[in-house]
């Protein structure tokens, strides 16, 4: 994977919160180091006419290219897919904009804050927000973006695959909007039919978030073998003992009247008692974790969540890795995020063959 | 005729609910041949209930949720209590190249259906196998659902205003982790055809919602600082929220990063004195003295429609987009140029509208050609003649329950 960033300012995310002990530097960004283990970074200025040529060169001996600018402005540069194709035909292009490649918004300009509320599942989210918040609210952080990447990284190793086969490549283009859509399929599809979108119901769940002496638990119970659970985590109490309570699961009707008896008891309760008690009960139960709970986590560090990972300007740090494990082609970190052009002579020099006179010259015309 | 970009690969699919029904749906967009595994004792539970919705039904035939998981695919049972309908699921395995399955786990061991066992019968398949917390650990056997996923994930301590509780996000993180597991397949079944080598992916849906929080785990891991919700704001970017529209409940997002862009905002404005005061003179200022810019902003955002913001501010390059609501969505110009609606006839529930798949690529386009199967519909194809039994043999399976 090589990552190209324009010569001195480099990628955005390089500014971007949070910074080793909150001293902005573009090389200390922890937003950066996540997002970009195991990559080879180079610099390379696609606005001059040698920058352009240098990255045909690349694109030739390239799988796949990754972009996401706007798509008047990659046809400018005359770097559209029409153009790369014709210097490598097995080219996959994945093309990531804020409302892919055609349709009125195309060209519109959306940050993360706008594709999350142009999706519709603000909305969504909406309705299971405290009654008395003000306006439709975002998920957090860039939540939207990495769900974008995700949905790209899949249609790209779908392409990838076909290419295999077909000897093809292609264009594939993935909207940041229709991403986001996309997690929301079930709620969707219900407005797509004229259904009410219903997650307001969460209001008539038993259990669901529920405040506990040091945070929060969440309860989902599926069926009445996780509410007999329930009971016992609660010592069998009298109240739930009511004949009217034994087909809840299958009516929801007292939901509300039972959630206040279980807030009683759990508000003198630990998250992290209730969490283990109620599953060994076998109800499900989780904690409302923060960063600190996930990170000191047993149970993740037992699956190697996160890894090691030693960067050369901020030193040792552990990163969160992948949800998957693969038995036979586990995932290994070969080296952290790149500094700014920290692979420019490895790239452009071993790989493309420039000397490093050339690549000097280069540098002092601002082109790498 | 074009190709799918998953012509010929076969899944044998036991998953149920939500989380592995989408990832394998995924797959069938992309023209894998799904072969959904139930019972009539205990069939896909999205057929009978929605915990996000409460819909819930006698006949599982009916759910629309169920079908909108699960298009593109074929249904079968097999009551794997019996041992002839393991025999008979294993057989399928041999003519397939991905299991996929969210059994708690332990549960396909128990089975006879674990990733060796099927190893044997096709040694190069791919099996997934996706569960609340992965296989190992202490904690791998606690059961969780998509709320569930949210909390335990860290998400919903992130998600929604610092003064108020903690919001976990419902059925989409159900959605997140399939749509990761649906990934995770993709690359076992490139390693597959460039080696020969099948492999087991063992996957956790929580941490399936944990990486999208990357940032703030490192937030805590480099500084020990545990960040907290902040609704629509940013750490740098100011204005950045929703601002009330005309009509009921309308908002519209501006969000702006640059000197520039706010030049241009202050213009679209008419250059309201206020623009040019102390406190909203730089972009530092501006974000320290949000909710009176956001206030003055709302002012001039309500006397529009969201759509009118949304035209006049990118017209001079600032980011502004309407929060839309699902039902604005499918009437919306773009959405609909971009064909984002499918509609597919399903023999219960008649005309049913469903999202398109989230991607459009050029060569190997990625299609929804069937509605959702009803229980047990594909027996015959299945077992005639995908499997070749003998008909006087499947009928007397039939009569001893197998396919119940």
């Amino acid at each position: 994977m090589i990552k190209i960033e324009p010569p001195h300012v480099g990628d955005e995310a390089r500014r971007r919160e949070p910074f080793l002990n909150d001293v902005p530097h573009p090389e200390r960004s922890g937003f950066f180091f996540y997002l970009n283990t195991n990559k080879l970074g180079i610099t390379l200025n696609l606005n001059t006419t040698t920058g352009r040529k240098i990255f045909q060169e690349l694109v030739k001996e390239s799988d796949v290219l990754v972009e996401d600018n706007p798509p008047q402005a990659i046809k400018e540069l005359g770097l559209d897919y029409e153009s790369l194709a014709g210097i490598n035909p097995h080219l996959i292009m994945t093309s990531i904009t804020p409302f892919g490649q055609y349709g009125p918004y195309r060209d519109y300009k959306a940050y993360h804050l706008n594709t999350y509320h142009g999706s519709g599942v603000a909305k969504v989210l909406a309705s299971i927000l405290p009654q008395d918040t003000p306006m439709p609210t975002k998920g957090p952080g860039f939540l939207g973006d990495y769900d974008c990447g995700l949905n790209a990284a899949t249609a790209t190793m779908a392409a990838l695959y076909a290419c295999l086969f077909t000897g093809r490549g292609q264009h594939v283009d993935i909207s940041k909007q229709e991403s986001l859509i996309a997690t929301e399929r079930i709620e969707m599809d219900m407005f797509g039919n004229n259904e009410r979108g219903s997650t307001v119901w969460s209001q008539y769940m038993v259990g669901g978030l529920q405040r506990c002496k040091d945070g929060y638990v969440m309860i989902t119970l599926g069926g009445t073998h996780h509410w007999e659970g329930l009971v016992k985590l609660l010592g069998n109490p009298d109240w739930a003992q009511d004949e009217k309570y034994k087909e809840e699961m299958n009516t929801y009707i007292h939901a509300q009247e039972i959630n206040r008896h279980i807030a009683e008891w759990m508000i003198n309760q630990t998250k992290e008692d209730v969490y283990h008690r109620a599953q060994a009960l076998n109800c499900p139960i989780g904690m409302v974790t923060t960063v600190e709970d996930l990170v000191t986590s047993e149970q993740l560090q037992v699956r190697g969540f996160f890894a090691e990972v030693e960067h050369p300007e901020m030193g040792k740090f552990k990163c969160p890795t992948a949800s998957y494990r693969f038995s036979k082609t586990p995932l290994r970190i070969e080296r952290p995020a790149p500094l700014l052009g920290e692979h420019n002579e490895e790239v452009f020099g071993k790989r493309l063959g420039y000397t490093r006179e050339e690549l000097a010259r280069m540098r002092g015309a601002g082109i790498i | 005729m074009s190709r799918l970009p998953l012509d010929g690969i076969r899944i044998t699919d036991f998953t149920w609910a939500w989380a592995g029904p989408y990832a394998t749906m995924l797959l069938a967009f992309m023209g894998a041949e799904v072969i959904k595994i139930e019972t009539n004792k205990r069939p896909d539970h999205a057929r009978l209930r929605a915990l996000a919705t409460g819909l819930g039904s006698k006949d599982p035939d009916l759910s629309s949720i169920f079908n909108d998981l699960n298009l593109n695919k074929m249904a079968i049972t097999l009551d794997l209590a019996q041992p002839k309908a393991v025999a008979l699921a294993k057989r399928l395995v041999g003519i397939s190249d991905v299991v996929a399955e969210n059994f708690r786990p332990g549960v396909m061991n128990r089975l006879g259906l674990a990733y060796d066992a099927l190893k044997e019968v096709k040694p190069d398949i791919v099996m997934l196998s996706s569960s609340s917390l992965g296989a190992v650990g202490t904690e791998s056997k606690y059961a969780g659902y998509a709320p569930i996923f949210a909390a335990h994930g860290g998400l919903a301590y992130l998600t929604g205003y610092p003064n108020a509780r903690p919001v976990p996000l419902m059925g989409s993180s159900d959605l997140r982790s399939a749509a990761t597991s649906a990934f995770a397949i993709l690359i076992a079944l490139y390693h597959r055809a460039r080696t020969g080598e099948g492999q087991h992916i063992d996957l956790s849906s929580v941490e399936t919602i944990s990486v999208l929080i990357g940032d703030a785990l490192l937030d805590y891991i480099m500084n020990d600082r545990i960040p907290i919700r902040k609704g629509n704001r940013d750490e740098i970017m100011a204005p950045h929220n929703c601002y009330p529209c005309q009509g009921e409940d309308k908002w519209v997002s501006i969000a702006i990063a640059s000197e520039e862009e706010w030049q241009s905002f202050c213009d679209a404005l008419g250059n309201p004195p206020w623009t040019r005061e102390e406190p909203f003179r730089d972009a530092y200022r501006r974000w320290q003295n949000q909710d009176e810019l956001d206030r003055l902003i709302g002012e001039w955002t309500i006397n529009y429609t969201h759509y009118e913001v949304m035209e006049r501010l990118q017209q001079v390059g600032v980011a502004a987009i309407p929060s839309f609501d699902g039902t604005e969505l499918f009437q919306d110009p773009h959405f609909k140029e971009r064909g984002l609606a499918t509609e597919v006839i399903h023999p219960k529930i008649g005309k049913r509208i469903v999202l398109a798949p989230p991607w459009k690529f050029s060569d190997t386009p990625a299609q929804i050609s069937r509605r959702g199967p009803l229980l047990g519909e594909h027996n015959e194809y299945v077992f005639g003649d995908l499997l070749g039994i003998p008909k006087a043999e499947v009928a007397q399976m039939e009569e001893e329950g197998v396919f119940y």
